[in-house]
C-alpha cells in the first residue's frame, strides 16, 4: 500500500498528489511515468512523474479528472492509500545542451513538461516555454515554469489569461524568427495538440518530441495495448517510449485508438456516480 | 475394496470428469471441470497396474512418483499420497488441471496402449485439492543460514524455486512486476480452467509457512536492476517467463478491435473485466471474434470471448455472436491440450482450419470490419516435422469480423536484461542457461522456465525452478562452487 502524503487542488479538475513510494523515487527521472491502481477493483492507469524527491522517497503526480479512475483518485485525501504504484516506467527524456529549445505544455501536460524544461535549463539550454489551456482556471504552475524558462508564453482558448490563441500560434512565430534558430521542440498535452505542434514544426524540419498517452494496462511491454503506428512500424509506448519523434507518428490511428473504450468509460463514470450517490444517500438516511 | 487382479482392474472404465454443462458455462466464469469425488477418485485409482518400471513417470517432465501416490490414494492414505506427490511436484492442484497429460504422463501409461489411460491428471488434482483444503503447514524448513536469494518473477518457475530455496533455510525475496503474484497462472489462464483461489492458496502457503517475502510492483530492469540485486543478494534466479506478445506482420494490425491474446486475457483475468463495471477495467468481445492461432492461449482467448459475449448478450437481450479459431494447419497439428479443444467445441467455438489471415480491413472510423484470408493445404514436412501449410492460389476470401485476437506465441520480455552485463541471450531473446543446473553465463545468476525455453508448459517451468533451486542450495553451502 502506498500512502498519499499531500494533496493540492490546482484547479477544479486538476489535482496534485505526493505519494510515498521509495522504490520508485530512487530511480525516477524526467520523462518517465508510473502506473497506479486505486484499490483491488481498480484499473491500472499511467501518470507522468511530475516531480520526485529521493531523500524523502516521494513521487509527485498531477492529473486531470476525466473519467472514473481520475475522478475517484481526485476524491482521495492525504492519509489514504493506493493499492498499486509501479515504476519508474518508460525511457527518461534525453537531456543535453542542444542550444535553443522550445517546451510546449497543454492543459495537464504542463505538469510533465516542467521537469523536462527544468532539466534542459540545467543542462545549459536556452529554454522557451509555451503553456496553454482552455481557460485561466485550468492553467497552473505559471511561476514554476517561468523560473525554469528564459521566455514564457501563455495562451488560453478563451483569452481569459495570457494571449487568446492556440499554443501553435506563438510556436510558429518563434520558428519563423530566423535570429534564434530552434534546435529541438518538446510537446506534451492532449493528443490533438501534440499532433498540431508536430504539423507546425514539420515544415521547419525541427526535431519534435511528443509524449504519447495511449491506453495502457501493464506498462511493461506485456500486452501491446499501448502500441502506436510509426512510419517504420508499430512500437509499444510503455517500453519504447513514451517519447517519440512527433513527425513519425500516425496521429489518425492514435486518436482513433484512444476512443475505442469510450462507451465503457462513460458507463464506468455513471456506475461510479450512482454508486457513490447511493452511498451518500444511505449515509444521510442512516444519520437521521 | 478387496485387492483386484489386473483383469478386474482393466474392466473398470476410465471415470469421467463431471463438467458444467456447455451451454450453461458459456454464460459464467465458474470452473468447468468439477473434480472427482472421493469414491470416483478411488475407483479410478484402482485402474493403475502399479508397474515396476512406470512408463507414466518417464512421460512426466519432472518424474512424479505416479504409482506411489496412486497406491496411497486408493488405500485412502491421503497424507501419504500428498507426501509422495510433493517429492517431485510442489503444485499438484495446478498441474492436475493444466498439464497436457495426453502428451506426457497419460500418453505413456501402459493401460492406454489398449484402452484409455489412467486419469493421472484428475487424480493429481484430487490429491492437490485435498491438500489445499486440509493441510496444516507441514512444509519443514531448515534452520536459517543467513544467505539471501532474490527470485525475479512469481510464475511457476519462480515460485517453485523460491519454495525449495526457502526450505533449505535461505531468506528468499520475490520481485514481481505485476500487482498480483502467479505469472501466467494469474494473468493468462482463466478462472474457469484454474480458479485463482487455487493459485492464491499455494502462494499464501509459501509466504506464511516459509516466510518468503513477495515484492509486487517491482519491474526488474526499471525499478531495480539485476546488477543492483546482485549487490544485495547471494544468488538471483530469473523466472521472468515469455510474456512479450507478437503480432502478425500484415496490414491492419493497429486497427481498433485488434489485440494480442495477452491484452485480452490480462483484461479478463488479471483485471477481472468480466465483472465490469464492478471492476474498473473494460473489455470488448464483439459480435464476431476471430482468434488467430490454436494453442492453449488461443483456446483460452476463444472461450473467454464466448463468455464475454454471453454476459453482454444477457444485458442487451441480443444474440451472443460467434467466436472462430483461425488456424493455418489442420486439426492434427492443433497444439492445445485435447480437453481444451473439446471444451471449446462444446461451448460453440467454430474452427476455421487450414486458413491464414492476409490482411485486416477497417471501416472509415478505424475499426475492424473484416479479415482477408487464404485457404491452405498441407505440403511436405517442415523443420518441426509437421507438414507445412501452403497457400492455395486464388482461394482468398473475406471473413466478416469485428474483433481479432492474435494468439501467436510470445517471447521473453527484454526488460530484465537492462543493466545485466554478461547475461547472455540467444537470437530468439531467451536467456542462455544450463539445462541441468540453471546457471546462466553471469556469475551468481540462475534462470529457468519460459525465459530460457520460450513459451512452454507449467510443469516444465516448475521442473526448471526445482533444478535451479537444488543447484543454488549446493552453491550456497559451498558444495558446488561456480
Ligand atoms: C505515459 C502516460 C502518461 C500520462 N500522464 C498523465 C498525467 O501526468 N496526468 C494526467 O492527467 N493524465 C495522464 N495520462 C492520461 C491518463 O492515464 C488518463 O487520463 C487516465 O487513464 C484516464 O482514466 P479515467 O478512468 O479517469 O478516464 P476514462 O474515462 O477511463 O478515460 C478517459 C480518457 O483517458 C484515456 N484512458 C483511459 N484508460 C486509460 C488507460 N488505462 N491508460 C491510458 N489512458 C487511458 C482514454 O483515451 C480516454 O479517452 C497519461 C497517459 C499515459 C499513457
Ligand atoms: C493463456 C495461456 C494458457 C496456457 N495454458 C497452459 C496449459 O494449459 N498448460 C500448461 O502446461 N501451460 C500453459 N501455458 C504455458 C505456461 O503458463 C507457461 O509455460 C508457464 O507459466 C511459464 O512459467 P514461468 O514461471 O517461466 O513464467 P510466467 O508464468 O510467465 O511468469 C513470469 C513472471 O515474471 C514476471 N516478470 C516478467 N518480467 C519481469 C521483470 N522484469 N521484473 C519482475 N517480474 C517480471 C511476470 O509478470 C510473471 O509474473 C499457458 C500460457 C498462457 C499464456
Ligand atoms: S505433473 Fe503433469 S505430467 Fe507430471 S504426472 Fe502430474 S499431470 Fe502428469
Ligand atoms: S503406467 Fe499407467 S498403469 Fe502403470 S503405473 Fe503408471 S499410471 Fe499406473
Ligand atoms: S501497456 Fe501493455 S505493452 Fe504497453
Amino acid at each position: 500500500m502506498y500512502k498519499i502524503l499531500d494533496k493540492q487542488t490546482l484547479s477544479d479538475v486538476t489535482k496534485l498528489m505526493v505519494i510515498h513510494a521509495p522504490h520508485v523515487a530512487r530511480k525516477a527521472k524526467a520523462g518517465q511515468f508510473i502506473i497506479v491502481r486505486i484499490n483491488e477493483n481498480g484499473e491500472r492507469i499511467p501518470l507522468t512523474i511530475a516531480d520526485y524527491d529521493r531523500s524523502s522517497g516521494t513521487i509527485t503526480i498531477i492529473f486531470q479528472e476525466v473519467g472514473k479512475s481520475t475522478i475517484q483518485l481526485g476524491g482521495m485525501k492525504a492519509g489514504d492509500t493506493l493499492s498499486t504504484f509501479v515504476g519508474p516506467l518508460g525511457h527518461p527524456t534525453e537531456i543535453s545542451d542542444f542550444g535553443t529549445v522550445v517546451c510546449v505544455g497543454g492543459g495537464v501536460g504542463i505538469a510533465p513538461i516542467y521537469p523536462i524544461a527544468r532539466a534542459l535549463k540545467e543542462a545549459g539550454n536556452k529554454v522557451i516555454s509555451i503553456i496553454g489551456a482552455r481557460n485561466k482556471d485550468l492553467l497552473f504552475w505559471e511561476d514554476k515554469m517561468r523560473a525554469v524558462s528564459d521566455e514564457l508564453h501563455i495562451c488560453t482558448d478563451d483569452g481569459s489569461h495570457g494571449r487568446k490563441a492556440l499554443v501553435t500560434d506563438p510556436l510558429r512565430e518563434i520558428l519563423e524568427d530566423k535570429n534564434r534558430p530552434v534546435a529541438k521542440v518538446w510537446a506534451i498535452g492532449p493528443a490533438i495538440m501534440m499532433k498540431f505542434v508536430a504539423t507546425t514544426t514539420k515544415p521547419f524540419s525541427i526535431p519534435t518530441m511528443v509524449s504519447l498517452n495511449t491506453v495502457m494496462i501493464d506498462g511493461t511491454g506485456m500486452c501491446g495495448g499501448c502500441r502506436v503506428l510509426l512510419e517504420d512500424g508499430a512500437q509499444f509506448v510503455c517500453v519504447d517510449g513514451p517519447e517519440f519523434d512527433g513527425h513519425k507518428v500516425d496521429w489518425t490511428n492514435l486518436l482513433s485508438r484512444l476512443q475505442f473504450y469510450r462507451d465503457e468509460e462513460k458507463a464506468a463514470v455513471d456506475h461510479y456516480k450512482n454508486h457513490t450517490c447511493n452511498l451518500e444517500k444511505a449515509a444521510a438516511e442512516g444519520g437521521k | 475394496m478387496a485387492e483386484l487382479n489386473p483383469q478386474e482392474r482393466k474392466k473398470i472404465p476410465r471415470q469421467p470428469m463431471p463438467n458444467q454443462d456447455g451451454a450453461v458455462r458459456r454464460g459464467n466464469f465458474d470452473e468447468v471441470a468439477l473434480g472427482y469425488t472421493e469414491s470416483t477418485a478411488r475407483l479410478e485409482a484402482e485402474r493403475c497396474l502399479q508397474c515396476k518400471k512406470p512408463a507414466c513417470s518417464e512421460g512426466c517432465p519432472v518424474g512424479v512418483l505416479i504409482p506411489r501416490f496412486i497406491k496411497a490414494l486408493r488405500e485412502g492414505d491421503m497424507a501419504k499420497a500428498v507426501e509422495a506427490m510433493k517429492v517431485k511436484n510442489n503444485l499438484p492442484a495446478i498441474c492436475g488441471r493444466v498439464c497436457p497429460q495426453e502428451s506426457q504422463c497419460e500418453g505413456k501409461c501402459i493401460v492406454g496402449k489398449k484402452g484409455e489411460p489412467v486419469a493421472i491428471g484428475r487424480l493429481e488434482r484430487f490429491v492437490g485439492d485435498y491438500e489445499l483444503a486440509h493441510r496444516t503447514c507441514p512444509l519443514v524448513s531448515s534452520p536459517a543460514t543467513g544467505k539471501k536469494v532474490a527470485v525475479v518473477g512469481s510464475g511457476p518457475a519462480g515460485l517453485t524455486c523460491a519454495v525449495d530455496v526457502a526450505r533449505a533455510g535461505h531468506k528468499v525475496t520475490i520481485f514481481e512486476s505485476l500487482h498480483d503474484p502467479g505469472g501466467v497462472l494469474i494473468y493468462g489462464i482463466p478462472e474457469f480452467r484454474l480458479p485463482k483461489g487455487v493459485v492464491h492458496g499455494e502462494i499464501n502457503y509459501a509466504v506464511q509457512c516459509l516466510g518468503i517475502d513477495i515484492r509486487n510492483d517491482h519491474v526488474v530492469g526499471r525499478t531495480i536492476t539485476l546488477d543492483e540485486l546482485l549487490a544485495g543478494y547471494d544468488a538471483v534466479f530469473l523466472g521472468t517467463g515469455a510474456g512479450l506478445p507478437s503480432f502478425m506482420r500484415i496490414p491492419g494490425i493497429n486497427l481498433n478491435g485488434v489485440m494480442s491474446a495477452n491484452e485480452f486475457l490480462t483484461r479478463v483475468n488479471l483485471m477481472k473485466a468480466y465483472l465490469f463495471p464492478n471492476y474498473d477495467t473494460p473489455v470488448k468481445a464483439g459480435k464476431k471474434v476471430a482468434v488467430v492461432g490454436a494453442g492453449n492461449v488461443a483456446m483460452d482467448s476463444a472461450r473467454c470471448s464466448a463468455r464475454i459475449q454471453s454476459l453482454s448478450a444477457k444485458q442487451t437481450g441480443d444474440a451472443p455472436g460467434e467466436v472462430h479459431i483461425v488456424y493455418r494447419r489442420s486439426r492434427e497439428e492443433v497444439p492445445a491440450r485435447g480437453e481444451e479443444v473439446h471444451h471449446a467445441e462444446e461451448e460453440g467455438v467454430i474452427f476455421d482450419l487450414l486458413t491464414n489471415p492476409l490482411e485486416i480491413l477497417g471501416d472509415s472510423s478505424g475499426r475492424v470490419r473484416a479479415m482477408r484470408c487464404i485457404r491452405m493445404e498441407l505440403g511436405e514436412p517442415d523443420a518441426s516435422g509437421r507438414r507445412k501449410p501452403v497457400p492455395i492460389a486464388g482461394s482468398e476470401f473475406e471473413m466478416e469480423v469485428d474483433t481479432v485476437i492474435m494468439a501467436l506465441g510470445t517471447s521473453p520480455n527484454p526488460l530484465v536484461f537492462v543493466d545485466a552485463e554478461g547475461l547472455e541471450r540467444t537470437k530468439h531473446g531467451t536467456a542462455v542457461a544450463d539445462t541441468a543446473s540453471g546457471r546462466t553465463k553471469k556469475l551468481r545468476v540462475w534462470a529457468g522456465g519460459d525465459v530460457v525455453t520460450g513459451a512452454a508448459t507449467v510443469i516444465s517451468a516448475m521442473g526448471a525452478g526445482k533444478r535451479a533451486a537444488a543447484d543454488i542450495n549446493k552453491y550456497l553451502t559451498g558444495e558446488a562452487p561456480w
